[in-house]
């Protein structure tokens, strides 16, 4: 199909779409404007800083674990508990606080009205409140650090009986701190998710059809349809899991003999636990996996200059793992005792998932081929992603198959695989997205220097992190282990060289850790020093970089609203004059194809 | 425009160069945002059913007996849902006083289930069936408790509604607030039935 095979007349051009100023509301006082901002852009900025401060946290946390792991009993106020209770705070905050609240709350809210020329979010009073119901749920959860007996150590799949026992760390206090908090996320994320669905939904601007829009806030959009099915299994477990651990219900706890003594509950279903939490958890990795590949799709067009491969293929993809997302969750409870052919059927879905998370992976790599590539730092975090979501996905294809995941249950085969592909993997785009989009945060460029020390010491040193995990998996060295017994700290059929291999990864980890100080301090130093970035440093055709002001003012685009001609993609156009045409641009003026 | 022919454009060369006027649904923003904000509710529910189901099997249940003060409350909830719907068309027929005699009497009949659910409570404390007595008690007590949650939020928006109207506010004005409160109330309603099937069934 030519290019120009469309027919229609000069006054099918809509003449911009000017919007009353009364549209948008205008604070007027310092704390209306920066702290209960209604703004979405200043509500994303406040999600993100808060999210990475806990994330901060959680790093430190990780850090901890893995000097136990390397060196036992050095640090001393690493007890058996406070090693747990790291475990279970260091994943908690990391899925939930940190990745969910900074992938929607915080990328969905500054892009989502910037990429579809919108004002802002529909309610933005609404996004508001999501925030500060965020920051009570994050508050709620760091005070479990200050309670008797410290935060919950039940792992953070909350498994009971176990999680709300005597002897766990954190049964008394931890446990009902931490459901309450994830209560208080679940109701605050509904708020802001509800606002990111109908603003995709209602709020385009004029000519942004669905199929115009770019990949990134399908992916987000998606995403947030899922959580906001998903969280709801997650809020009525933390409830009635508090109900059987404050009033002594049964919904979860079978009659138990604890400390030597009958408890009252009678009958209850851990495994019923396990079904809801998973239909929460898997969903969960997708919520956080969907945003990243919709990052990633973003970066890869535009530096490499050339339309996004198969950009239909990738939005069914984003689509369809978003509806099989749903019908996986067992492939958690393989040892959980169940019936094969349960097993056979969630093996089979799970698998299944590999089809349209190839054909995404197929068309970056398509992308690439033959692509104006520039290796700039967005763009290495972005090959960077590719690389490691393929090592994810594919020992995820082992342990997707009940026979291979019995034997490998529970050890660090299994934390190698979710970390490469649901941790490392989204944290890489969530950098990329970082360095993509930080000139139109603050209009100034970060330092190219420092983001290319920042990408190849966390790209490399993840590879030493994860890489001999597997082997210690293989190896059969359990997960979530304070210490291995015997001589040495080191049960018998643990060779010396495997010990050397965790002091490795610990080695690695605390270089890993600290190199994130660099980016931290590239964040602050760019932000008024870096190089000016002026609207549209990269070239780019999507919206956000159109704006009239650098960084957007509080209403975004202006006086008039923009129109768009064209989808997201239109880059290296062949007889257009630059290399890349804005989604507002229309037919003409040096477009490649009449008006 | 179905949804498939939608997913099926081919962006890169359908209408390049033109806008096109498709951008949001027809609907009102706070329709839509009501009926997402409904499917997360239905998604909680549902998943409670689930729930329900399984721990049923278990060999510990025992059915709780059914309060007759339920098929009060529930013929309450009926009259109230009604009374609004009646406020609903009324407004849209601009007919003040009846916007207001609906609206009125839908919101205090809701408060009265409310009360209802309370007694019933009351009643099945007092024989002896508490929230720990048995896993049937515990979901009960748990699924009237959100329901009667989610009423209460509702009765807010209500009397958001209400005291603007009392304030003078035009009934075009407060016609969408009228109309989503009755669609609410609806919702709400067949969630209740639903719920109360489950009951007298099992």
């Amino acid at each position: 199909m030519a290019l120009t095979d469309v027919t229609h007349d000069a006054q099918d051009f809509a003449p911009p779409a000017e919007v009353e100023e009364a549209e948008v509301y205008h604070p007027k006082t310092w704390l209306g404007k920066y702290v209960f901002s209604q703004d979405a852009k200043i509500i994303a900025l406040q999600y993100s800083i808060t999210a990475m401060a806990v994330g901060l946290l959680a790093l430190v946390l990780s850090v901890l674990m893995r000097v136990q792991l390397a060196w036992p009993g050095a640090v001393s106020f690493i007890t058996p508990d406070a090693y747990i209770q790291f475990v279970t705070m260091h994943g908690m905050i990391m899925v939930v606080y940190l990745l969910t609240a900074l992938f929607l709350g915080g990328f969905g809210n500054y892009l989502i009205p910037l990429m579809l020329g919108a004002r802002d979010m529909v309610f933005p009073y609404v996004n508001m409140i999501s925030y500060w119901i965020y920051l009570v749920a994050v508050l709620i959860l760091l005070a479990s650090f200050f309670v008797p007996g410290g935060p919950t150590g039940s792992g953070w799949t909350l498994y009971p009986p176990q999680a709300i026992l005597p002897g766990t760390p954190g049964s008394d206090w931890g446990i009902t701190l931490m459901c309450i908090s994830l209560g208080f996320f679940v109701i605050g994320f509904t708020m802001g998710g509800l606002n990111y669905v109908v603003t995709v939904l209602q709020a385009r601007t004029r000519g942004m059809t669905l199929m115009r829009m770019p990949l990134t806030i399908w992916a987000i959009f998606t995403a947030t349809v899922l959580a906001l099915l998903a969280f709801p299994a997650l809020l009525v477990s933390a409830i009635m899991m508090s109900l059987d651990n404050l009033l002594g219900t049964s919904y979860f706890m079978p009659a138990i003999i604890s400390l030597g003594q009958q408890l009252d509950h009678s009958g209850g279903s851990p495994i019923l636990f396990q079904h809801l939490f998973w239909f929460f958890g898997h969903p969960e990795v997708y919520i956080v996996a969907l945003p990243a590949f919709g990052v990633i799709s973003e970066l890869i067009s535009v530096h490499a200059r050339k339309n996004i491969f198969g950009y239909r293929l990738m939005v069914w993809a984003i689509v369809v793992i978003g509806g099989l997302s749903f019908i996986v969750w067992a492939h958690h409870m393989y040892v959980s005792g169940m019936n094969p052919y349960f097993g056979f059927f969630f093996a089979t879905t799970t698998l299944i998932i590999a089809v349209p998370t190839a054909i995404k992976v197929y068309n970056w790599v398509l992308t690439l081929w033959q692509g104006n590539i520039r290796l700039n730092v967005p763009m290495l975090f972005a090959i960077g992603f590719v690389f490691t979501f393929i090592n994810g996905g594919l020992t995820g294809i082992f342990l997707g198959n009940v026979i291979i995941d019995v034997p490998l249950s529970d050890t660090y085969f299994v934390v190698a695989h979710f970390h490469m592909v649901m941790a490392v993997s989204p944290i890489l785009a969530v950098f990329g997205a970082v360095y993509h989009w930080y000139p139109k945060i603050t209009g100034r460029m970060l330092n190219e220097g420092m983001g290319k020390f920042h990408f190849w010491m966390t790209f490399v040193g993840l590879y030493c992190i994860y890489y001999p995990m597997h082997y210690l998996g293989i190896l059969g060295v359990p997960r979530r282990y304070f210490a291995n017994a015997g001589a040495n700290g080191l049960p018998d059929w643990f060779p010396e060289s495997a010990q050397m291999v965790n002091v490795g990864i610990t080695i690695a980890a605390i270089i890993v850790a600290s190199v994130q100080l660099v980016f931290l301090y590239n964040l602050y130093y760019s932000a008024t020093r870096g190089k000016p970035a002026g609207g549209n440093p990269w070239g780019a055709t999507t919206l956000e970089w159109q704006t009239a002001d650098t960084p957007p003012t509080h209403g975004n685009f202006g006086k008039e609203l923009p129109s768009v001609y064209r989808w997201a993609y239109d880059y290296s156009v062949p007889g257009a004059e630059e290399d890349f045409i804005p989604q507002n641009v229309p037919a003409g003026k040096g477009t490649g194809h009449a008006s | 425009m179905s949804i498939f022919s939608t997913l099926s454009t081919k962006p890169w060369v359908a209408e390049r160069g033109y806008v096109s006027d498709s951008h949001g649904f027809g609907l009102p923003t706070a329709r839509v945002f009501l009926s997402v904000f409904l499917g997360v509710v239905t998604a909680i529910f549902g998943l409670l059913t689930a729930a329900y189901f399984i721990r049923m099997t278990y060999a510990d249940w025992q059915p709780l007996p059914v309060p007759a003060l339920l098929w009060l409350n529930t013929a309450i909830l009926i009259l109230s849902s009604v009374a609004l719907q009646w406020a609903r068309t009324s407004a849209r027929h601009q007919q003040a006083d009846r916007v207001r005699r609906g609206l009125l009497a839908g919101g205090a009949l809701a408060f009265a289930f409310l009360v209802g659910q309370f007694l019933v409570w009351q009643q099945l404390g007092s024989l002896g069936y508490f929230v720990d007595t048995n896993p049937s008690n515990s979901f009960f007590y748990l699924i009237t408790g959100l329901h009667g949650l989610h009423l209460l939020g509702g009765l807010v928006a209500w009397l958001r509604a209400s005291l603007r109207l009392w304030r003078g506010a035009e009934t075009d004005k407060i016609r969408m607030s009228v109309e989503l409160c009755a669609v609410y109330w609806h919702f709400l309603l067949l969630v209740w039935l639903v719920m109360f099937g489950l009951l007298l069934v099992t």
